[in-house]
């Protein structure tokens, strides 16, 4: 018997064999589609960059060097030199670190949050109901980067603040998408099955209702993500996010742009990085939605 | 002793009144239909046994004890459901091991692993659809599945809403033959909701037929055979199913 075999039998004989086969499933069915794999393999890319950066970088972001300002693209410096003589290329990629700690910090704070949120809403359903999305509302009814403005310049700039405030303004969101999801199910058998058995409303939201959310917030996140980059790097531009000499992408572009019709590269550069990251976030988020999506679940 | 007591039972959704003024004692180990037709309020009265529809007035004792309006914990271990689509009654994310271990843990009871292979034997599952999930089962695997989640933690009263009623029917026997089986091993007290007169017949002691909320009469399963009714309305449903249920003709 193969390893493959194993993976895809059709009657598991362990918990293991059968998560690990659903997760197999699941990663034959992304593999499936290139978009997703080029979106995948861009994302691989971002987070070894940003792994070892000290390895692939070849000059110091920081490390000035005033006889070689704004030098354009060559084979000593890959994306040209900024203003202050530093390598463009070596704080791009150290610039990696910044954006994977942005948004992995602002998916681990505004996703179980907005998702906690939305199912005991959904879950509960009337004041409670009433009152949390009334909440919700508030929030979603301000543009996202200006609301962010507003946090940020009440705590502050600086990255961390910037994280919070993106946080604070992404969870609304991933409370109503839980919340609708919530309420397809709410007064289904198996919910009810789980109350006469004596399950209390933690064990039920926690245990059954919040992993039939997960799939489509996984999704949603992800399809998210390019967005959170672009308020965070909107942020930086602004001199709000990452504060200088953090070689941060967005305000990198902000630096570059007083350069930018004699020393196009100054701004482009990280602007290229921004583009590539975001549309690598969209072309996996896309397929992850093909593959999680409820409606598709019975086929595999 | 009496399984399931009802006195002046009243149960409304909102402002409607769904079934009014029920009145029947279920005794122990003995099998009562609910009959009528769709909307007359048979599921409804199961519903409020359970505690699922709270919003009843009148008595409800579960044996011998008096229900509170909602659902609890003790109640769980004495009284359980089978509801009537097993499509609809298993979480869809949820392994047949998850689903049948997830009563053990919430009543904290061990040696949780032999139990679901004795109750996955007890139904008449194979091992080999421990660890499936529920689109990976047909119907009626998935109502055993239900059937014996109902059972983990050793119920004496089942409520069965029309267990059957979504199957197959070369599927709808063995399911039922199950119950039959399951109700003389364990000595459980069935309370089944059906519309299929010829269920009745096949696993029932006792019938209370009900149309538009409220009980019209009580009568002996063997009634089925005799066409025995005094009400007019349980005349006529006895009637328009085809009349003596084993008779082939």
């Amino acid at each position: 018997m193969t390893m493959t075999d194993w993976l895809l039998a059709d009657s598991p004989s362990s918990r293991l064999q059968a998560s690990l086969g659903n997760g197999y499933r699941m990663l034959r069915m992304l593999m499936r589609n290139p978009l997703t794999v080029i979106g995948a393999l861009i994302l691989l890319a971002l987070i070894l960059a940003a792994m070892f950066a000290p390895w692939i970088a070849p000059h110091s972001p920081l490390g000035q060097n005033l006889g070689q300002r704004l030098l354009p693209p060559s084979a000593e410096h890959w994306m040209g030199t900024d203003e202050l003589g530093r390598d463009i290329f070596s704080r791009v990629i150290y610039g990696a670190r910044i954006t994977l700690l942005i948004v992995a910090l602002v998916a681990v704070i505004s996703a179980p949050l907005g998702l906690l949120i939305g199912a005991i809403s959904g879950y509960f359903g009337g004041w409670v109901d009433k009152v949390m999305m009334g909440i919700t509302d508030v929030f979603l009814s301000m543009p996202k980067l200006i609301l962010a403005l507003a946090f940020v310049a009440a705590l502050g700039p600086g990255i961390e603040n910037a994280i919070i405030a993106i946080a604070i303004t992404s969870w609304p969101a991933y409370a109503r998408i839980a919340r609708a999801e919530t309420l397809t199910f709410r007064n289904s058998e198996f919910i009810s099955a789980m109350r006469l058995l004596g399950a209390s409303h933690t064990r039920i939201i926690v245990g059954h209702v919040l992993p039939l959310c997960t799939s489509s917030m996984i999704v949603r996140v992800t399809l998210d993500m390019a967005g959170i980059i672009l308020t965070a790097a909107g942020l930086g531009f602004l001199g709000l996010g990452a504060q200088p000499p953090l070689p941060e992408w967005g305000a990198m572009i902000s630096r570059g742009r007083a350069f930018i019709l004699d020393q196009w590269w100054v701004a482009t550069m990280p602007g290229f990085a921004i583009i590539i990251v975001s549309l690598g976030f969209c072309l996996l988020g896309d397929g992850l939605r093909d593959v999680l999506d409820p409606k598709q679940g019975g086929k595999s | 002793m009496i399984a399931i007591s009802l006195k002046n039972l009243d149960v409304s959704y909102g402002t409607t009144k769904v079934v009014e003024g029920a009145n029947f004692d279920v005794a122990e180990g003995e099998s009562f239909a609910l009959v009528g037709e769709s909307g007359s309020g048979k599921s409804t009265i199961l519903k409020a046994i359970a505690g699922l529809a709270p919003d009843w007035t009148g008595e409800i004792s579960v044996l011998g004890e008096r229900r509170g309006h909602g659902v609890d914990h003790a109640f769980a271990t004495r009284c359980q459901m089978v509801f009537q689509d097993p499509y609809g009654s298993l979480h869809p994310r949820k392994s047949v091991d998850q689903v049948l271990s997830e009563p053990l843990k919430i009543h904290g009871l061990g040696n949780r692993d032999q139990r679901v292979e004795e109750m996955l034997a007890a139904v008449g599952l194979d091992r080999r659809f421990r660890y499936r999930y529920p689109h990976q089962l047909s119907g009626g695997q998935r109502q055993r599945v239900a059937i014996a989640r109902a059972l983990m933690l050793e119920p004496k009263v089942m409520l069965l809403d029309e267990p059957t009623s979504a199957l197959d029917v070369s599927v709808q026997a063995e399911i039922l033959n199950l119950l039959k089986k399951l109700r003389r091993e364990q000595g459980l007290t069935y309370l089944m909701v059906t519309h299929n007169l010829p269920v009745v017949s096949f696993m029932c002691d006792r019938m209370a037929v009900m149309n538009k909320g409220r009980i019209v009469e009580i009568a002996p399963a063997s009634a089925l055979h005799d066409g025995s009714f005094s009400d007019p309305y349980t005349q006529s449903l006895y009637a328009a199913s085809g009349g003596n249920p084993d008779r082939k003709d």
